[in-house]
Protein backbone atom coordinates (compact mmCIF):
# COMPACT_ATOMS: atom_id res chain seq x y z
CA UNK A 1 0.00 0.00 0.00
CA UNK A 2 1.25 3.66 -0.33
CA UNK A 3 1.13 3.81 3.44
CA UNK A 4 4.26 1.77 2.84
CA UNK A 5 6.17 3.49 0.61
CA UNK A 6 5.68 6.75 2.19
CA UNK A 7 6.70 5.59 5.85
CA UNK A 8 9.78 3.92 4.24
CA UNK A 9 11.68 7.57 4.16
CA UNK A 10 13.88 7.47 7.32
CA UNK A 11 13.07 11.22 8.15
CA UNK A 12 11.71 13.02 11.11
CA UNK A 13 8.65 13.30 9.92
CA UNK A 14 8.36 9.43 8.33
CA UNK A 15 9.24 8.20 11.71
CA UNK A 16 6.52 9.65 13.40
CA UNK A 17 4.13 9.11 10.38
CA UNK A 18 4.91 5.51 10.80
CA UNK A 19 4.43 5.45 14.53
CA UNK A 20 0.69 6.34 14.01
CA UNK A 21 0.03 4.74 11.73
CA UNK A 22 1.42 1.56 12.12
CA UNK A 23 2.55 1.11 15.70
CA UNK A 24 -0.26 2.71 16.96
CA UNK A 25 -3.09 0.67 15.59
CA UNK A 26 -1.07 -2.44 16.20
CA UNK A 27 -0.12 -1.76 19.76
CA UNK A 28 -3.90 -0.99 20.22
CA UNK A 29 -4.79 -4.62 19.23
CA UNK A 30 -1.73 -6.18 20.75
CA UNK A 31 -2.72 -4.97 24.46
CA UNK A 32 -6.45 -5.80 23.73
CA UNK A 33 -5.58 -9.05 22.62
CA UNK A 34 -2.84 -9.69 25.45
CA UNK A 35 -4.04 -8.17 28.18
CA UNK A 36 -6.25 -11.03 29.33
CA UNK A 37 -3.08 -12.89 29.45
CA UNK A 38 -1.16 -11.17 31.18
CA UNK A 39 -3.87 -10.96 33.99
CA UNK A 40 -4.03 -14.31 34.14
CA UNK A 41 -0.21 -14.75 34.60
CA UNK A 42 0.14 -12.00 37.07
CA UNK A 43 -2.78 -12.96 39.18
CA UNK A 44 -1.85 -16.98 39.03
CA UNK A 45 1.39 -16.11 40.84
CA UNK A 46 0.34 -13.42 43.03
CA UNK A 47 0.07 -14.59 46.89
CA UNK A 48 -3.62 -14.21 48.23
CA UNK A 49 -2.27 -11.17 50.60
CA UNK A 50 -1.91 -9.17 47.13
CA UNK A 51 -4.73 -10.66 45.47
CA UNK A 52 -7.03 -9.48 47.62
CA UNK A 53 -5.44 -5.88 48.71
CA UNK A 54 -6.95 -3.30 46.82
CA UNK A 55 -4.62 -0.71 48.33
CA UNK A 56 -2.07 -2.36 46.48
CA UNK A 57 -1.36 -0.97 42.49
CA UNK A 58 -2.72 -4.62 40.63
CA UNK A 59 -0.51 -4.60 37.36
CA UNK A 60 2.47 -5.65 39.43
CA UNK A 61 3.42 -8.62 41.69
CA UNK A 62 5.76 -7.80 44.61
CA UNK A 63 6.35 -11.33 45.81
CA UNK A 64 5.93 -13.22 43.42
CA UNK A 65 4.67 -17.35 44.61
CA UNK A 66 4.18 -20.62 42.78
CA UNK A 67 1.83 -21.75 45.45
CA UNK A 68 -1.78 -21.31 43.14
CA UNK A 69 0.21 -24.32 40.99
CA UNK A 70 1.52 -26.93 43.86
CA UNK A 71 -2.20 -26.46 45.12
CA UNK A 72 -3.69 -26.84 41.50
CA UNK A 73 -1.25 -29.99 40.83
CA UNK A 74 -1.65 -31.62 44.23
CA UNK A 75 -5.14 -30.76 45.85
CA UNK A 76 -7.18 -30.73 42.34
CA UNK A 77 -7.44 -33.64 39.50
CA UNK A 78 -6.50 -30.54 37.11
CA UNK A 79 -3.43 -33.30 35.73
CA UNK A 80 -6.10 -36.27 35.29
CA UNK A 81 -8.79 -33.55 33.42
CA UNK A 82 -5.18 -32.93 31.11
CA UNK A 83 -5.03 -36.31 30.01
CA UNK A 84 -8.23 -36.81 29.48
CA UNK A 85 -8.33 -33.59 27.12
CA UNK A 86 -5.42 -34.60 25.56
CA UNK A 87 -6.45 -38.20 24.95
CA UNK A 88 -9.80 -37.34 23.72
CA UNK A 89 -8.42 -34.47 21.56
CA UNK A 90 -5.47 -37.09 20.26
CA UNK A 91 -8.07 -39.59 19.37
CA UNK A 92 -10.72 -37.75 17.85
CA UNK A 93 -8.80 -35.83 15.60
CA UNK A 94 -7.13 -39.07 14.37
CA UNK A 95 -10.77 -39.96 13.62
CA UNK A 96 -12.10 -36.58 11.83
CA UNK A 97 -9.07 -37.20 10.23
CA UNK A 98 -9.12 -40.48 8.60
CA UNK A 99 -13.07 -39.94 8.09
CA UNK A 100 -12.22 -36.37 6.88
CA UNK A 101 -10.01 -38.09 3.85
CA UNK A 102 -12.44 -40.69 3.08
CA UNK A 103 -14.92 -37.93 2.24
CA UNK A 104 -13.23 -35.79 0.36
CA UNK A 105 -10.71 -37.71 -1.91
CA UNK A 106 -13.99 -38.86 -3.66
CA UNK A 107 -15.19 -35.85 -3.56
CA UNK A 108 -12.25 -33.66 -5.06
CA UNK A 109 -11.28 -36.25 -7.61
CA UNK A 110 -13.90 -39.25 -8.93
CA UNK A 111 -16.47 -37.89 -11.11
CA UNK A 112 -20.07 -39.85 -9.83
CA UNK A 113 -23.39 -38.95 -9.71
CA UNK A 114 -24.44 -37.50 -6.18
CA UNK A 115 -20.94 -35.77 -5.49
CA UNK A 116 -22.41 -32.12 -5.54
CA UNK A 117 -24.87 -33.07 -3.46
CA UNK A 118 -22.69 -34.67 -0.49
CA UNK A 119 -20.32 -31.94 -0.64
CA UNK A 120 -23.15 -29.78 0.19
CA UNK A 121 -24.33 -31.83 2.68
CA UNK A 122 -21.22 -32.20 4.12
CA UNK A 123 -20.20 -28.20 4.49
CA UNK A 124 -24.44 -28.04 6.07
CA UNK A 125 -23.36 -30.49 8.48
CA UNK A 126 -20.85 -28.20 9.46
CA UNK A 127 -22.66 -25.25 9.98
CA UNK A 128 -25.00 -27.20 12.52
CA UNK A 129 -24.06 -25.84 15.60
CA UNK A 130 -24.24 -27.94 19.00
CA UNK A 131 -26.71 -26.80 21.08
CA UNK A 132 -29.70 -27.76 18.11
CA UNK A 133 -27.99 -31.16 18.78
CA UNK A 134 -27.20 -31.65 22.51
CA UNK A 135 -30.08 -32.59 24.02
CA UNK A 136 -30.84 -35.58 21.81
CA UNK A 137 -27.43 -36.48 22.14
CA UNK A 138 -27.76 -36.75 25.41
CA UNK A 139 -30.48 -39.17 24.71
CA UNK A 140 -28.64 -40.96 22.62
CA UNK A 141 -25.91 -41.00 24.38
CA UNK A 142 -27.88 -42.37 27.95
CA UNK A 143 -29.12 -44.93 25.77
CA UNK A 144 -26.13 -46.14 24.80
CA UNK A 145 -25.24 -46.41 28.47
CA UNK A 146 -21.93 -43.91 27.69
CA UNK A 147 -22.44 -41.34 30.19
CA UNK A 148 -19.31 -40.42 32.09
CA UNK A 149 -16.89 -42.35 29.71
CA UNK A 150 -14.35 -40.74 27.69
CA UNK A 151 -15.67 -42.66 24.63
CA UNK A 152 -19.06 -40.69 24.48
CA UNK A 153 -16.91 -37.10 23.76
CA UNK A 154 -14.88 -39.15 21.66
CA UNK A 155 -17.62 -40.70 19.52
CA UNK A 156 -19.58 -36.80 19.42
CA UNK A 157 -16.67 -34.48 18.69
CA UNK A 158 -16.14 -35.95 15.50
CA UNK A 159 -19.92 -35.24 14.44
CA UNK A 160 -18.60 -31.40 14.11
CA UNK A 161 -14.80 -32.39 13.53
CA UNK A 162 -15.29 -34.68 10.00
CA UNK A 163 -17.22 -31.96 7.98
CA UNK A 164 -15.35 -29.70 9.04
CA UNK A 165 -11.89 -31.69 8.27
CA UNK A 166 -13.77 -33.11 4.88
CA UNK A 167 -14.13 -29.46 3.98
CA UNK A 168 -10.51 -28.31 4.69
CA UNK A 169 -8.55 -31.26 2.59
CA UNK A 170 -11.28 -30.89 -0.19
CA UNK A 171 -9.62 -27.41 -0.30
CA UNK A 172 -6.39 -28.68 -0.45
CA UNK A 173 -6.73 -31.87 -1.81
CA UNK A 174 -8.12 -29.79 -5.18
CA UNK A 175 -4.54 -28.08 -5.53
CA UNK A 176 -2.68 -31.12 -5.83
CA UNK A 177 -1.68 -31.79 -9.79
CA UNK A 178 -3.11 -34.95 -10.98
CA UNK A 179 0.16 -35.85 -13.17
CA UNK A 180 1.60 -38.31 -10.45
CA UNK A 181 -1.60 -40.08 -9.92
CA UNK A 182 -2.45 -40.67 -13.51
CA UNK A 183 0.93 -41.78 -14.24
CA UNK A 184 0.13 -44.47 -11.28
CA UNK A 185 -3.32 -45.25 -12.74
CA UNK A 186 -1.27 -45.93 -16.43
CA UNK A 187 1.27 -48.33 -14.29
CA UNK A 188 -1.86 -50.41 -13.52
CA UNK A 189 -2.47 -49.25 -9.81
CA UNK A 190 -5.41 -49.67 -8.85
CA UNK A 191 -7.47 -46.63 -7.30
CA UNK A 192 -6.76 -47.46 -3.85
CA UNK A 193 -3.34 -47.88 -4.25
CA UNK A 194 -2.71 -44.73 -6.28
CA UNK A 195 -4.30 -42.41 -3.50
CA UNK A 196 -2.32 -44.24 -0.76
CA UNK A 197 0.89 -44.35 -1.85
CA UNK A 198 0.76 -41.95 -4.22
CA UNK A 199 -1.99 -39.04 -2.75
CA UNK A 200 -1.79 -39.37 0.59
CA UNK A 201 1.90 -38.68 1.28
CA UNK A 202 1.78 -35.49 -1.01
CA UNK A 203 -1.14 -33.57 1.30
CA UNK A 204 1.09 -33.64 4.61
CA UNK A 205 0.53 -29.58 4.71
CA UNK A 206 -3.14 -30.46 4.47
CA UNK A 207 -3.48 -32.59 7.13
CA UNK A 208 -1.33 -30.48 9.21
CA UNK A 209 -3.74 -27.84 9.03
CA UNK A 210 -6.61 -29.85 9.49
CA UNK A 211 -5.24 -31.35 12.22
CA UNK A 212 -4.09 -28.22 14.36
CA UNK A 213 -7.87 -27.20 13.47
CA UNK A 214 -9.39 -30.24 14.82
CA UNK A 215 -6.94 -30.64 17.81
CA UNK A 216 -8.11 -26.81 19.00
CA UNK A 217 -11.64 -27.19 18.22
CA UNK A 218 -11.51 -30.16 20.73
CA UNK A 219 -9.59 -28.82 23.05
CA UNK A 220 -11.89 -25.86 23.25
CA UNK A 221 -15.41 -28.06 23.12
CA UNK A 222 -17.72 -27.57 26.06
CA UNK A 223 -20.93 -28.35 25.82
CA UNK A 224 -20.97 -31.92 24.97
CA UNK A 225 -17.87 -32.35 27.92
CA UNK A 226 -20.19 -30.68 30.06
CA UNK A 227 -23.20 -32.92 29.46
CA UNK A 228 -21.87 -36.24 29.26
CA UNK A 229 -18.89 -35.83 31.84
CA UNK A 230 -20.05 -35.68 35.38
CA UNK A 231 -17.73 -37.41 37.25
CA UNK A 232 -14.47 -36.27 37.74
CA UNK A 233 -12.24 -38.48 36.98
CA UNK A 234 -13.41 -38.55 33.38
CA UNK A 235 -13.93 -34.61 32.77
CA UNK A 236 -11.46 -32.75 30.87
CA UNK A 237 -9.81 -29.56 31.11
CA UNK A 238 -12.37 -26.78 30.88
CA UNK A 239 -15.37 -28.35 32.29
CA UNK A 240 -13.16 -29.74 35.37
CA UNK A 241 -12.44 -25.95 35.87
CA UNK A 242 -15.96 -24.65 35.55
CA UNK A 243 -17.59 -27.42 37.59
CA UNK A 244 -15.17 -27.79 40.37
CA UNK A 245 -12.40 -24.72 40.67
CA UNK A 246 -15.71 -22.68 41.01
CA UNK A 247 -16.60 -23.93 44.45
CA UNK A 248 -20.02 -22.24 45.15
CA UNK A 249 -19.62 -18.77 45.53
CA UNK A 250 -15.84 -18.59 46.78
CA UNK A 251 -13.35 -18.17 44.01
CA UNK A 252 -10.13 -19.42 44.38
CA UNK A 253 -8.56 -17.40 41.71
CA UNK A 254 -5.13 -17.92 41.75
CA UNK A 255 -5.94 -21.11 40.78
CA UNK A 256 -8.65 -20.60 38.73
CA UNK A 257 -5.60 -18.47 36.85
CA UNK A 258 -2.98 -20.81 37.17
CA UNK A 259 -5.66 -23.33 35.78
CA UNK A 260 -6.73 -21.44 32.97
CA UNK A 261 -2.86 -20.52 31.72
CA UNK A 262 -1.87 -24.58 32.05
CA UNK A 263 -4.85 -25.46 30.10
CA UNK A 264 -4.28 -22.93 27.42
CA UNK A 265 -0.45 -24.15 27.16
CA UNK A 266 -1.02 -26.74 24.94
CA UNK A 267 -3.14 -25.29 22.56
CA UNK A 268 -0.86 -22.49 22.21
CA UNK A 269 2.33 -24.53 22.05
CA UNK A 270 1.18 -26.69 19.26
CA UNK A 271 0.01 -23.28 17.77
CA UNK A 272 2.64 -21.97 17.54
CA UNK A 273 4.83 -24.63 16.06
CA UNK A 274 2.51 -24.70 13.02
CA UNK A 275 1.06 -21.03 12.78
CA UNK A 276 2.04 -20.81 8.97
CA UNK A 277 -0.08 -24.32 8.44
CA UNK A 278 -3.01 -22.81 10.71
CA UNK A 279 -3.28 -19.25 8.75
CA UNK A 280 -3.25 -21.37 5.48
CA UNK A 281 -6.10 -23.38 6.68
CA UNK A 282 -8.31 -20.45 8.41
CA UNK A 283 -8.04 -18.30 5.43
CA UNK A 284 -8.54 -21.04 2.96
CA UNK A 285 -11.79 -21.52 3.32
CA UNK A 286 -12.70 -18.10 2.46
CA UNK A 287 -10.39 -16.74 0.14
CA UNK A 288 -9.40 -18.16 -3.14
CA UNK A 289 -6.57 -17.68 -4.64
CA UNK B 1 9.24 -72.07 -19.71
CA UNK B 2 7.54 -74.00 -22.86
CA UNK B 3 6.41 -72.42 -25.69
CA UNK B 4 2.65 -71.96 -26.26
CA UNK B 5 1.39 -72.84 -29.83
CA UNK B 6 -1.65 -70.87 -29.12
CA UNK B 7 -0.75 -67.72 -28.03
CA UNK B 8 -4.40 -66.30 -28.57
CA UNK B 9 -6.08 -68.04 -26.07
CA UNK B 10 -4.45 -66.73 -23.35
CA UNK B 11 -6.36 -63.17 -24.11
CA UNK B 12 -9.39 -64.49 -24.74
CA UNK B 13 -9.90 -66.40 -22.22
CA UNK B 14 -12.61 -64.15 -20.18
CA UNK B 15 -11.23 -62.48 -17.09
CA UNK B 16 -10.55 -64.33 -13.38
CA UNK B 17 -13.48 -62.96 -10.82
CA UNK B 18 -10.85 -61.76 -8.90
CA UNK B 19 -9.72 -58.84 -11.85
CA UNK B 20 -13.44 -58.19 -12.43
CA UNK B 21 -14.00 -57.73 -8.28
CA UNK B 22 -10.76 -55.15 -8.64
CA UNK B 23 -12.39 -53.29 -11.65
CA UNK B 24 -15.50 -53.25 -10.63
CA UNK B 25 -14.01 -51.51 -7.40
CA UNK B 26 -12.19 -49.39 -9.98
CA UNK B 27 -15.14 -47.96 -11.19
CA UNK B 28 -15.24 -44.12 -10.12
CA UNK B 29 -18.84 -44.69 -8.92
CA UNK B 30 -17.92 -47.92 -6.58
CA UNK B 31 -15.08 -46.74 -5.02
CA UNK B 32 -16.06 -43.22 -4.19
CA UNK B 33 -19.59 -44.66 -2.44
CA UNK B 34 -17.60 -47.56 -0.57
CA UNK B 35 -14.72 -44.96 0.08
CA UNK B 36 -17.62 -42.64 1.51
CA UNK B 37 -19.51 -45.18 3.30
CA UNK B 38 -18.15 -45.55 6.66
CA UNK B 39 -18.12 -41.55 7.43
CA UNK B 40 -21.72 -40.78 5.91
CA UNK B 41 -23.14 -43.65 7.96
CA UNK B 42 -21.71 -41.95 11.12
CA UNK B 43 -23.08 -38.53 10.22
CA UNK B 44 -25.73 -40.02 9.72
CA UNK B 45 -26.35 -41.54 13.05
CA UNK B 46 -24.87 -38.59 15.39
CA UNK B 47 -26.18 -35.80 12.85
CA UNK B 48 -28.86 -36.70 11.20
CA UNK B 49 -30.09 -38.84 13.45
CA UNK B 50 -30.41 -36.73 16.33
CA UNK B 51 -31.45 -33.30 13.93
CA UNK B 52 -34.14 -35.91 13.28
CA UNK B 53 -35.07 -37.14 16.85
CA UNK B 54 -34.70 -33.87 18.29
CA UNK B 55 -37.89 -32.61 15.99
CA UNK B 56 -39.89 -35.67 17.58
CA UNK B 57 -38.57 -34.86 20.94
CA UNK B 58 -39.56 -31.29 20.93
CA UNK B 59 -43.21 -32.37 20.12
CA UNK B 60 -43.09 -34.60 23.20
CA UNK B 61 -43.54 -34.18 26.60
CA UNK B 62 -40.50 -35.54 28.00
CA UNK B 63 -39.67 -35.41 31.42
CA UNK B 64 -35.81 -37.03 31.76
CA UNK B 65 -35.58 -40.53 32.67
CA UNK B 66 -39.21 -41.07 31.53
CA UNK B 67 -41.19 -42.45 28.91
CA UNK B 68 -42.78 -39.61 26.45
CA UNK B 69 -45.59 -38.90 25.11
CA UNK B 70 -46.92 -36.73 22.19
CA UNK B 71 -48.38 -33.40 22.47
CA UNK B 72 -48.15 -32.26 18.99
CA UNK B 73 -47.09 -28.06 19.13
CA UNK B 74 -47.72 -27.78 23.15
CA UNK B 75 -44.06 -26.72 23.70
CA UNK B 76 -44.24 -24.75 21.27
CA UNK B 77 -47.55 -22.95 22.74
CA UNK B 78 -45.82 -22.80 26.13
CA UNK B 79 -42.47 -21.32 24.89
CA UNK B 80 -45.02 -18.59 22.69
CA UNK B 81 -46.16 -17.82 26.37
CA UNK B 82 -43.17 -17.69 28.08
CA UNK B 83 -42.21 -13.99 28.19
CA UNK B 84 -38.86 -15.42 28.90
CA UNK B 85 -38.50 -16.84 25.81
CA UNK B 86 -38.89 -13.13 24.09
CA UNK B 87 -36.41 -11.99 26.08
CA UNK B 88 -34.32 -15.01 25.08
CA UNK B 89 -34.75 -14.04 21.59
CA UNK B 90 -34.66 -10.12 21.69
CA UNK B 91 -30.92 -10.68 23.71
CA UNK B 92 -29.85 -13.05 20.91
CA UNK B 93 -30.43 -10.97 18.14
CA UNK B 94 -28.65 -7.86 20.12
CA UNK B 95 -25.80 -10.33 20.84
CA UNK B 96 -25.40 -11.72 17.43
CA UNK B 97 -26.20 -8.33 15.80
CA UNK B 98 -23.75 -5.92 17.90
CA UNK B 99 -21.22 -8.70 18.63
CA UNK B 100 -20.73 -9.56 14.50
CA UNK B 101 -21.17 -5.15 13.19
CA UNK B 102 -18.12 -4.70 16.02
CA UNK B 103 -15.92 -7.71 14.64
CA UNK B 104 -16.44 -6.74 11.37
CA UNK B 105 -15.49 -3.13 12.04
CA UNK B 106 -12.40 -4.17 14.23
CA UNK B 107 -11.76 -6.92 12.33
CA UNK B 108 -11.23 -4.41 8.95
CA UNK B 109 -9.21 -1.92 11.43
CA UNK B 110 -7.13 -5.40 12.31
CA UNK B 111 -6.25 -6.01 8.81
CA UNK B 112 -5.73 -2.71 7.59
CA UNK B 113 -3.04 -2.07 9.97
CA UNK B 114 -1.57 -5.63 9.90
CA UNK B 115 -1.31 -4.73 5.86
CA UNK B 116 1.82 -2.26 6.44
CA UNK B 117 5.32 -3.39 5.67
CA UNK B 118 7.12 -3.65 9.85
CA UNK B 119 9.22 -5.76 11.64
CA UNK B 120 8.30 -8.40 13.32
CA UNK B 121 5.38 -8.60 11.39
CA UNK B 122 4.61 -12.41 11.47
CA UNK B 123 5.16 -12.77 14.92
CA UNK B 124 2.97 -10.00 15.76
CA UNK B 125 0.09 -12.49 13.61
CA UNK B 126 0.78 -15.40 15.20
CA UNK B 127 0.25 -13.42 19.08
CA UNK B 128 -3.03 -11.47 17.62
CA UNK B 129 -4.65 -14.80 17.13
CA UNK B 130 -3.86 -15.85 21.11
CA UNK B 131 -7.57 -15.07 21.92
CA UNK B 132 -9.43 -17.37 19.06
CA UNK B 133 -7.09 -20.23 20.03
CA UNK B 134 -7.17 -20.15 23.65
CA UNK B 135 -10.15 -22.75 25.12
CA UNK B 136 -13.16 -19.99 25.38
CA UNK B 137 -13.96 -21.48 28.56
CA UNK B 138 -10.43 -20.67 30.02
CA UNK B 139 -9.92 -16.84 28.67
CA UNK B 140 -13.80 -16.39 29.41
CA UNK B 141 -12.43 -17.17 33.30
CA UNK B 142 -9.75 -14.37 32.92
CA UNK B 143 -12.50 -12.09 31.80
CA UNK B 144 -14.93 -12.95 34.52
CA UNK B 145 -11.91 -12.23 37.05
CA UNK B 146 -11.36 -9.21 35.30
CA UNK B 147 -15.21 -7.92 36.00
CA UNK B 148 -15.13 -9.42 39.51
CA UNK B 149 -17.51 -7.36 41.58
CA UNK B 150 -14.91 -6.85 44.49
CA UNK B 151 -11.64 -6.78 42.99
CA UNK B 152 -12.29 -5.80 38.65
CA UNK B 153 -8.97 -4.70 37.32
CA UNK B 154 -10.79 -3.02 34.61
CA UNK B 155 -12.75 -0.90 37.35
CA UNK B 156 -9.59 -0.16 39.26
CA UNK B 157 -8.21 0.93 36.22
CA UNK B 158 -10.88 3.11 35.66
CA UNK B 159 -10.93 4.37 39.21
CA UNK B 160 -7.61 5.71 38.16
CA UNK B 161 -8.59 7.56 35.60
CA UNK B 162 -11.56 9.12 37.78
CA UNK B 163 -14.40 6.97 37.58
CA UNK B 164 -16.13 7.25 41.02
CA UNK B 165 -15.69 4.37 42.90
CA UNK B 166 -16.54 1.81 43.27
CA UNK B 167 -16.78 1.61 39.15
CA UNK B 168 -19.76 -0.21 37.35
CA UNK B 169 -21.28 -3.53 38.36
CA UNK B 170 -20.09 -5.47 35.27
CA UNK B 171 -21.76 -8.40 35.47
CA UNK B 172 -24.86 -7.41 38.21
CA UNK B 173 -26.64 -5.10 35.95
CA UNK B 174 -28.38 -6.31 32.90
CA UNK B 175 -27.65 -3.51 30.57
CA UNK B 176 -23.56 -4.01 31.39
CA UNK B 177 -23.38 -8.17 31.38
CA UNK B 178 -25.05 -8.16 27.69
CA UNK B 179 -22.19 -5.34 26.65
CA UNK B 180 -19.64 -7.39 28.70
CA UNK B 181 -20.68 -10.42 26.54
CA UNK B 182 -20.96 -9.02 23.77
CA UNK B 183 -17.14 -7.66 24.09
CA UNK B 184 -15.70 -10.58 25.47
CA UNK B 185 -17.07 -12.55 22.26
CA UNK B 186 -15.86 -9.42 20.27
CA UNK B 187 -12.59 -10.17 22.15
CA UNK B 188 -12.26 -13.55 21.13
CA UNK B 189 -13.81 -13.40 17.54
CA UNK B 190 -11.60 -10.39 16.31
CA UNK B 191 -8.52 -11.86 15.55
CA UNK B 192 -10.75 -14.42 13.09
CA UNK B 193 -11.88 -11.48 11.03
CA UNK B 194 -8.94 -9.99 11.13
CA UNK B 195 -6.59 -12.56 10.14
CA UNK B 196 -9.22 -13.72 7.06
CA UNK B 197 -9.53 -10.26 5.79
CA UNK B 198 -5.90 -9.68 5.66
CA UNK B 199 -5.40 -12.70 3.95
CA UNK B 200 -7.77 -11.42 1.74
CA UNK B 201 -5.90 -8.01 1.44
CA UNK B 202 -2.83 -9.41 0.48
CA UNK B 203 -4.34 -10.65 -2.92
CA UNK B 204 -5.82 -7.32 -3.60
CA UNK B 205 -2.89 -6.04 -6.52
CA UNK B 206 -1.03 -3.34 -6.09
CA UNK B 207 -1.31 -1.91 -9.37
CA UNK B 208 -4.81 -0.90 -8.69
CA UNK B 209 -4.37 1.28 -6.08
CA UNK B 210 -1.40 2.71 -8.47
CA UNK B 211 -3.54 3.33 -11.05
CA UNK B 212 -6.54 4.83 -8.23
CA UNK B 213 -3.53 7.04 -6.78
CA UNK B 214 -2.89 8.24 -10.81
CA UNK B 215 -6.43 8.96 -11.32
CA UNK B 216 -5.86 11.39 -8.01
CA UNK B 217 -8.03 8.77 -5.62
CA UNK B 218 -7.75 9.62 -2.17
CA UNK B 219 -7.22 7.64 0.75
CA UNK B 220 -10.27 7.19 1.71
CA UNK B 221 -11.57 6.65 -1.55
CA UNK B 222 -8.86 3.87 -2.49
CA UNK B 223 -10.25 1.93 0.22
CA UNK B 224 -13.91 2.51 -0.40
CA UNK B 225 -13.83 1.93 -4.18
CA UNK B 226 -10.88 -0.60 -4.72
CA UNK B 227 -10.45 -2.00 -1.63
CA UNK B 228 -14.02 -2.62 -0.25
CA UNK B 229 -14.87 -4.43 -3.41
CA UNK B 230 -12.68 -6.74 -3.63
CA UNK B 231 -13.26 -8.04 -0.29
CA UNK B 232 -16.76 -8.02 -0.37
CA UNK B 233 -17.05 -12.14 -0.68
CA UNK B 234 -14.73 -12.79 1.67
CA UNK B 235 -16.20 -10.08 4.54
CA UNK B 236 -19.47 -12.44 3.69
CA UNK B 237 -18.85 -15.57 4.12
CA UNK B 238 -16.66 -14.50 7.25
CA UNK B 239 -20.00 -12.86 8.45
CA UNK B 240 -21.83 -15.65 7.99
CA UNK B 241 -19.95 -17.82 9.43
CA UNK B 242 -19.35 -15.51 12.30
CA UNK B 243 -23.51 -15.29 12.48
CA UNK B 244 -23.99 -18.72 12.86
CA UNK B 245 -22.12 -19.45 15.30
CA UNK B 246 -22.47 -16.27 17.29
CA UNK B 247 -26.06 -16.88 17.63
CA UNK B 248 -26.16 -20.28 18.59
CA UNK B 249 -23.22 -19.16 20.97
CA UNK B 250 -23.23 -21.71 24.48
CA UNK B 251 -20.10 -21.19 26.60
CA UNK B 252 -19.37 -18.14 27.09
CA UNK B 253 -22.80 -17.01 28.32
CA UNK B 254 -22.63 -20.40 30.51
CA UNK B 255 -19.52 -19.53 32.15
CA UNK B 256 -19.83 -15.66 32.74
CA UNK B 257 -23.27 -15.03 33.64
CA UNK B 258 -25.25 -17.90 33.34
CA UNK B 259 -27.75 -16.26 31.71
CA UNK B 260 -28.32 -13.54 34.18
CA UNK B 261 -29.01 -10.94 35.82
CA UNK B 262 -32.74 -11.48 35.59
CA UNK B 263 -32.59 -13.35 32.35
CA UNK B 264 -30.93 -10.28 31.04
CA UNK B 265 -27.94 -12.37 28.93
CA UNK B 266 -29.61 -15.50 28.59
CA UNK B 267 -29.30 -16.90 24.92
CA UNK B 268 -31.30 -19.47 22.98
CA UNK B 269 -28.83 -22.59 23.66
CA UNK B 270 -28.26 -21.16 27.38
CA UNK B 271 -32.03 -21.23 27.72
CA UNK B 272 -32.76 -24.26 26.05
CA UNK B 273 -29.98 -26.09 28.66
CA UNK B 274 -31.30 -24.79 32.03
CA UNK B 275 -34.98 -26.60 30.43
CA UNK B 276 -33.69 -29.59 28.95
CA UNK B 277 -30.68 -30.30 31.06
CA UNK B 278 -31.49 -28.38 34.18
CA UNK B 279 -35.16 -28.60 34.69
CA UNK B 280 -35.27 -31.67 32.83
CA UNK B 281 -37.65 -31.15 30.52
CA UNK B 282 -36.01 -32.64 27.40
CA UNK B 283 -39.49 -32.23 24.93
CA UNK B 284 -39.72 -28.38 26.29
CA UNK B 285 -36.26 -27.54 26.06
CA UNK B 286 -35.87 -29.27 22.06
CA UNK B 287 -38.61 -26.97 21.24
CA UNK B 288 -36.52 -23.85 22.32
CA UNK B 289 -33.30 -25.59 20.86
CA UNK B 290 -35.29 -25.74 17.66
CA UNK B 291 -36.65 -22.41 17.65
CA UNK B 292 -33.05 -21.17 16.27
CA UNK B 293 -33.81 -23.97 13.61
CA UNK B 294 -35.52 -21.83 10.74
CA UNK B 295 -32.79 -18.77 11.26
CA UNK B 296 -29.67 -20.95 11.14
CA UNK B 297 -31.50 -23.25 8.24
CA UNK B 298 -31.73 -20.31 5.87
CA UNK B 299 -28.28 -18.64 6.74
CA UNK B 300 -26.75 -22.35 6.50
CA UNK B 301 -28.02 -22.73 2.76
CA UNK B 302 -27.10 -19.39 2.16
CA UNK B 303 -23.62 -19.57 2.99
CA UNK B 304 -23.44 -23.56 1.59
CA UNK B 305 -24.53 -22.12 -1.61
CA UNK B 306 -22.20 -19.05 -1.64
CA UNK B 307 -19.01 -21.15 -1.02
CA UNK B 308 -19.88 -23.27 -3.34
CA UNK B 309 -20.39 -20.65 -6.05
CA UNK B 310 -16.92 -19.69 -5.09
Amino acid sequence: MVAGTVSGMVTGHGRLDRLVRVWLPVGFFLVLALFPFYWMAITSIKPNAELYNTRLMPLLVRNPTLKHYVDLLTETSFLLWTWNTMLVAVVSTAISLVFGTMLAYPLARMRFAGSGLIAMTVAAIYLVPQPLLFLPLADVINRLHLGNTLTSVILTYPTMLVPFCAWLLLGYFKTVPKDLEEAARIDGASRLQTMRQIFLPLCTPGFISAGIFAFTLSQNEFLYALIFLTQSSVRTVPVGVIAELIRGDVFYWGQLMAAALLGSIPVALIYSFFVEHYVAGLTSGSVKG
Amino acid sequence: MTIRSEPLIGVARPPSRAASLSGWLDRESVFSWLMMALPLLFLAAFVGYPLGYGILLSLEDRPVAQPGHFVGLKNFIADYNDPIFWRVAFNTFVYTAIATLLKMVGGLGLALAMNQHFRMKNLVRAVLLLPFIVPTVLSTVAWMWMLDPAFSVVNRILIGLGVPKPGPSWLGNPMLAMISIIVINTWRGLPFYGITLLAGLQTVPPELYEAATIDGASGWHRFRYVTLPLLKPIILIVTLFSVIFTFADFQLVYVLTHGGPQNATHLFATYAFDIGMGAGQLGLGASVALTMLPALALLIVALTLYMRRQ
